[in-house]
């Protein structure tokens, strides 16, 4: 196939293997560090878009082992589909191959480079051949391979076929040696494991250091990722000359035929009417179509209506998948808030559809006065290089963050606080800064939805420090009034050894409130919530209070209470438990119905719409500054 | 053992006594005291020494900080009342240790303590000593032709001559100096020089510059504490001897001078017990810089707000300590009282020192 080759100056042909042994920077080992991490995130990546496929949930072994000072063996083992063993050269052995190459749909590899490269890699720095094992799903034996690249011809050279029994029912092994470093920190393998782990909850990956230290990571979503759909490719995300290979290569008897058969959105009415526009015949062979024509019909399609691609081409992580996801990955942080995922309805960039997803996590053990934690994904594939190129920091850093409670030098750049950002950009050819796809290309588009997805997320943020800051005032406000001038009181008669007076005039003084106070402890059967009302006003009090727990239900009683006749200086004391788990209660929300809320201290007034609807602010996704 | 002015337990009591009336008639305690920041303070026209003005600060049990702050006085005193009552006395440092027990009422910092019983100075127009509060760190000392009789720990008075009786160190300053304690038998001299470090005074008192030129040498260290200042004042008034200041050239220095003579903020209240309004300085200034090309470090960040406060801060506004300031900046320099040793061991005695206290006033009076 004529795209197997790159044309170089003078017409000589070199293969793209060839090339690739000069050129490896551009597909990402441009150095010892990043070249073992490189063939961890192929493999993996191949593992998890073929489970994904098969709607498997992934269970995944990887180990690197040090074979000398700088050589190490690095494996992957995943519980995927298998490869039917006549596939197995072509998809380890032939750069450019992949079944996906023409495909319009997303996944996480794309262009059938990846692992190819893995094993040409390993090949040049060691001269060691890589070893394949796999089994396909319904076959009795699997096949093991040992394998190297004819780089001249740019094809699989097998070096040793065979077939074995394996215990697994089907799934794939690989395994390259190689030359590199092994490295920790924010690029490295564990990293990326970890940051895969987070977005693949319904995975079980076991990763052996080349210590041999062995790190669990548990799969906390029993459930298949939906796998995107493949579609047509839609006609406003297309070059010229991919219009025409296609044209060639359709199997279509008119141009009419090809329009509306190859393309999604395209139906018969439209396709007739591209051609009247573009002053093309509409029963004209397809493989007569000329590239003026082409330049025509792309611009007749700004005439004619065509509707967006459909959003079943995408495949979101989805808000459990995040919100499990990070729970299970940073929980070990304890943070205090886990702000609710942010989908972004679909857009697209060049008639390319793609998506935002925005989680956040923020408080607990996280540094207060570092920069923001940025997690950054792209088709589900954590992006662990080239931060400072990618447009979700190119988003995040035209945000002024002060307004949402957070520390900016000057409002831009990246934001100071303890908070982890999870962004995940995807779509179908999402642009990328280079081969290398290290950092997602700052298209104005994306750039666009990353910020609005951002906002919202900031948004929640922002109500969770608010609500937080007015706990806080109310119990320091309840310390004053309930021990702080008791203990005034007390001194001053001790010290003057006069009678104690009753002090209720001046608490109504300082507060004239109501004080509605939450404690609660964990027990066998959930929490036990005790909720004191003291009325530190001049006057008795009736009102309601409705509890409405976050997490969990109340048990065994209504969520009702009832204030009648609250005597000045006096308390009540409601107590119910909440059904949730330990650890995982957040505090209740208390609302009030009939008093005046200038009187209430840690309750908001009962929406109108109560019972009515159940209305989320914190949805809005729309810009609303 | 020291005692305490007689009316002390009573003015405590009746300070406690208003925050219980304000309870009893149903109105939020309130603590009202002069504001004690450089914005509030005065020419005192009587004495020349600056003290606090007009302006006051209320604190109210309305707030958390104002009941805290309500709160924390009244275990104090409360603290107060009860060595009274056992005859003790306790450090500032010791006072901060015993409030940890005081529930809502105890300190975060010794510092936080430590301004609270000056307020309470402040308030109640007592002094630290009748509260039975003392500082933890050593007063300084002194050499020099200077008779006094000390009370010892016998209750007997001890006489004590500060050039034959002591050592090299000196005769000690106890913390509290006043009539009862120490009194001032005799001197013959013909001032008192205070210098800000020890290894200026050790060098003076090696040089025997006491006994070359008839003074009596008070060692500051560092910013004066309240019975050094104090024993400045009463050598100044009872012998009439006049007091020289020799410091540093620094901002800093400018400051330990300024609370000698003028008073400093934080004592405000209590001035003219401790400031010599006469006392002259004689310290290293930006024009010594210059005129002897000392050896100098360049202002930090600090020094230089320090200075520039300065040139608000009321106790410096007079022409010479302008130009002085306003100087230093603009060399952004400053130096060490020691630097002068550039032109040998004898240089400060035979040279600066006599130069200095024979030359015209630099305060141009």
């Amino acid at each position: 196939m004529a795209n197997r080759h790159y044309t170089i100056s003078e017409g000589k042909e070199i293969s793209i293997s060839e090339f690739f042994e000069k050129n490896r920077h551009i597909l990402g080992f441009d150095s010892p560090q990043k070249a073992l991490y490189m063939i961890v995130k192929e493999a993996l990546d191949n593992s998890l878009d073929a489970c994904e496929e098969h709607q498997i949930l992934p269970e995944i072994r990887v180990a690197v082992r040090r074979m000398e000072q700088d050589e190490f063996e690095v494996t992957v083992e995943d519980n995927g589909p298998g490869i039917d063993r006549k596939e197995v050269p072509r998809v380890f052995g032939q750069l450019l191959y992949g079944s996906r190459f023409h495909s319009f749909k997303q996944s996480r590899g794309q262009q059938g480079i990846g692992i190819t490269a893995a094993v040409l890699y390993g090949q040049i720095t060691t001269g060691k051949e890589a070893f394949i094992r796999t089994r396909k799903l319904g076959e009795e034996v699997a096949y093991d391979f040992k394998l190297s690249i004819n780089i001249k011809e740019n094809r699989a050279n097998i070096i040793e076929e065979k077939p074995v029994i394996w215990e697994a029912p089907h799934g794939t092994i690989i395994s390259v040696i190689a030359k590199g470093k092994y490295q920790i920190g924010k690029q490295s393998i564990f990293e990326y494991l970890k940051e895969t782990a987070t977005v693949n909850p319904n995975m079980s990956m076991r990763f052996e250091d080349p210590e041999g230290k062995i790190f669990q990571f548990k799969r906390v979503v029993e459930k298949a990722s939906e796998p995107a759909r493949a579609i047509k490719p839609y006609p406003l995300g297309l070059e010229p000359g991919e219009v025409i290979t296609m044209a060639h290569e359709s199997s279509a008897s008119t141009a009419v035929g090809f329009l509306s058969g190859d393309f999604s959105r395209i139906s018969r009415n439209s396709a007739e009417e591209i051609c009247k526009f573009a002053g093309i015949d509409p029963n004209k062979k397809p493989s007569e179509i000329t590239l003026a024509e082409v330049k025509n019909i792309r611009s007749s399609l700004d005439k004619i209506k065509i509707l967006p691609p459909s959003p079943d081409c995408l495949s979101p992580l989805g808000e459990e998948f995040i919100r499990k996801g990070l729970r299970n990955i940073y929980d070990e942080l304890h943070p205090a808030f886990y702000s609710k995922p942010v989908m972004r309805p679909v857009s697209t960039y060049n008639g390319n559809p793609f998506s935002v997803e925005v989680g956040l996590v923020y408080g607990g053990d996280l540094p207060n006065d570092e920069p923001v934690r940025v997690v950054r994904y792209a088709n589900k594939v954590p992006l662990l290089y080239q931060p400072g190129a990618c447009a979700t920091t190119k988003a995040l850093s035209e945000l002024d963050w002060r307004s949402y409670g957070l520390d900016q030098r000057n409002g831009t750049g990246v934001p100071f606080g303890p908070m982890i950002l999870f962004i995940h950009v995807f779509g179908i050819r999402v642009p990328y800064t280079s081969e290398s796809k290290e950092a997602i290309a700052p298209v104005g588009e994306i750039t666009e939805e990353i910020k609005a997805a951002l906002k919202s997320a900031a948004r929640t943020v922002k109500g969770f420090l608010n609500k937080r800051e007015k706990r806080k005032k109310i119990s320091e406000k309840f310390r004053l009034v309930s021990t702080i001038i008791p203990e005034i009181s007390e001194k001053s008669s001790a010290i003057t050894g006069l009678e104690p007076v009753p002090i209720e005039p001046v608490l109504s003084k300082v507060a004239n409130v109501i004080f509605i106070n939450e404690s609660f402890e964990p027990s066998d059967d959930g929490i036990r919530v005790k909720l004191v009302v003291h009325n530190y006003t001049s006057m008795p009090r009736s009102f309601d209070i409705i509890a409405d727990p976050p997490i969990g239900d109340i048990v065994e009683q209504k969520n009702e209470f009832n204030v009648r006749d609250l005597l000045p200086a006096l308390n009540v004391t409601f107590e119910f438990r909440v059904a949730v788990e330990a650890g995982r209660y957040p505090g209740t929300d208390y609302y009030f119905r009939g008093i005046d809320p200038v009187y209430i201290n840690g309750a908001e007034p009962l929406p109108a719409d109560w019972n009515i609807a159940k209305t989320d602010v914190e949805e809005v996704t729309e810009d609303a500054q | 053992m020291p005692s305490e002015a007689p009316d002390t337990g009573k003015k405590l009591v009746d300070l406690v006594r208003s925050v219980y009336d304000s309870l009893k008639t149903g109105e939020v305690p309130e603590l009202v005291m002069p504001s004690r920041n450089r914005d509030n303070i005065v020419l005192d026209p009587m004495y020349s020494v600056w003290r606090y003005g007009e302006s006051k600060v209320t604190r109210s049990a309305k707030y958390v900080d104002g009941a805290e702050y309500i709160l924390k006085s009244l275990y104090m005193i409360e603290f107060i009342l009860e060595m009274i009552k056992g005859s003790k006395t306790s450090t500032l440092r010791e006072m901060y240790y015993i409030s940890e027990g005081w529930k809502n009422g105890k300190f975060g910092t010794q510092d936080e303590s430590d301004i609270m019983a000056e307020d309470l100075e402040v308030i109640t127009s007592l002094m630290r000593e009748d509260f039975r509060l003392r500082p933890e760190e050593n007063g300084a000392s002194v050499i020099g032709n200077l008779t006094i009789e000390e009370k010892n720990r016998k209750g007997e008075f001890k006489r004590i001559n500060c050039k034959d009786d002591v050592g090299e160190g000196g005769y000690n300053i106890p913390y509290n100096v006043d009539q009862e304690k120490l009194k001032i038998v005799s001197s013959d001299a013909d001032f008192v020089l205070a210098i800000e470090t020890g290894g200026m005074f050790d060098r003076l008192v090696e040089n025997g510059f006491d006994e070359r030129f008839r003074s009596i040498l008070v060692h500051l260290k560092g910013q004066p504490a309240r019975s050094t200042r104090r024993l400045l004042k009463r050598l100044n008034e009872e012998q009439n001897l006049p007091i020289y200041v020799f410091t540093d050239g620094d901002p800093w220095s400018f400051r330990i001078f300024a609370s000698v003579a003028y008073g400093a903020i934080k004592t405000a209240h209590i001035s003219q017990h401790l400031a010599v309004p006469t006392a002259q300085f004689i310290g290293i200034t930006a024009s010594d810089i210059m005129n002897y090309d000392l050896p100098t470090d360049v202002l930090t960040d600090k020094d230089q707000q320090a200075l520039q406060a300065e040139l608000k801060d009321p106790r410096f506004l007079n022409d010479f300590w302008k130009s002085e300031i306003e100087a230093m900046l603009k060399m952004n320099k400053k130096a060490e009282q020691q630097a002068l040793a550039k032109y040998g061991l004898d240089f400060v005695t035979d040279k600066y020192l006599p130069d200095k206290l024979s030359g015209p006033n630099d305060l141009g009076e």
